[in-house]
């Protein structure tokens, strides 16, 4: 059987597409979800993806987070569905509290684009148990809102419970707190991100494939409880 | 039509970016009596009638739950255009 791996359209995602293919890229079967629905379709993970939903109005992810696919996915992930978030999805999470913190306008300002190392700091999520504690991956990054941000008490219960799943390798591109560049929920199911893997899924089309082991990890995973 | 000012600042602990790049233009400007810039956001909800205490009651939830985000913002004011915030 194949895993089925809903992706979100909001208004103004624009890396929809892009994770649809790498869904399928890994083996998956990528099931397309509107944001206006409530119905999950009976997915067996969910990702929510890069873009500007509602032009970053009022604060990114602010308004998507009142979509309602947005009250079913809250309810499916406190349930255990495995959700990733990328960029835009990662601000989103963040709004709807199922991931701690908040991002900000980057420090210097200025819209961040390129070929970015991360850390995996932890591989037991859903998305990342394909990859090994401490391997150092590259994946794109392009964002203007991408400073993670959290009270020193959030960032040290972070650390402490190892909820942080990426850090950024070589310089810190954005100002996010201890060089966080992405995290998870306690139970593990849900991660955000601000770096894009889905834009580093094929040989000869941006920096590598490393970005194909997210969507594997999370459909070797559902698999396996299936 | 009443109009109910909700004003949303950055959290004092967290640097504004917007704040500071505001702040480094004005002196080269000839602005230069600012030692130091925030930027926030003022929202203008128009009300229909009469501003009731369940209506302020309103805009101080949509501004806690809604129109600001407490990880990073405070709301520091909801008040009624015109009265003492």
């Amino acid at each position: 059987m194949t895993a089925r791996v809903g992706i979100v359209t909001f208004p103004g995602s624009l890396d929809d597409r892009d994770a649809a293919r790498a869904v399928r890229l890994a083996g998956g079967e990528p099931v397309r979800l509107w944001h206006a629905d409530g119905d999950l379709a009976g997915v067996d993970a969910v990702v929510l993806p890069g873009g500007f939903s509602y032009g970053d109005y009022l604060r990114a992810g602010a308004i998507s987070r009142f979509a309602p696919m947005m009250s079913s996915i809250v309810d499916a992930a406190n349930g255990g569905l495995p959700v990733l978030g990328i960029c835009n999805g990662f601000q989103i999470l963040c709004e709807s509290h199922l991931l701690a913190g908040a991002m900000i306008k980057n420090d210097h300002l200025h819209f961040v684009c390129k070929d970015q190392t991360l850390r995996v700091e932890n591989a037991d999520t859903a998305w990342t148990h394909r990859f090994d504690a401490g391997q150092e991956i590259v994946v794109p990054l392009k964002n203007q809102d991408g400073q993670f941000i959290a009270d020193e008490r959030t960032l040290d219960e972070l650390e402490a419970e190892g909820r942080v799943v990426f850090r950024y390798v070589g310089g810190n591109p954005n100002g996010s707190r201890r060089d966080i560049a992405g995290i998870t929920n306690a139970r593990g199911n849900v991660v955000g991100l601000m770096p894009h893997p889905e834009h580093a899924i094929e040989p000869g089309f941006g920096p590598g494939v490393d970005g194909l082991t997210f969507f594997a990890s999370a459909i070797s995973a559902t698999l396996a409880t299936a | 039509m009443t109009t109910v000012i909700v004003e949303v600042m950055p959290k004092p602990e967290i640097l504004d970016p917007q704040g500071k790049a505001v702040a480094g233009a004005l002196p080269r400007l000839g602005f230069s009596s600012f030692a130091s810039v925030r930027q926030g956001k003022r929202f203008e909800l128009e009300v229909e009638g009469e501003v009731t205490e369940a209506v302020l009651e309103q805009a101080r939830k949509a501004a806690a739950e809604v129109l600001s985000n407490p990880v990073i913002e405070d709301v520091v004011s909801v008040h009624v255009l015109g009265s003492q915030p």
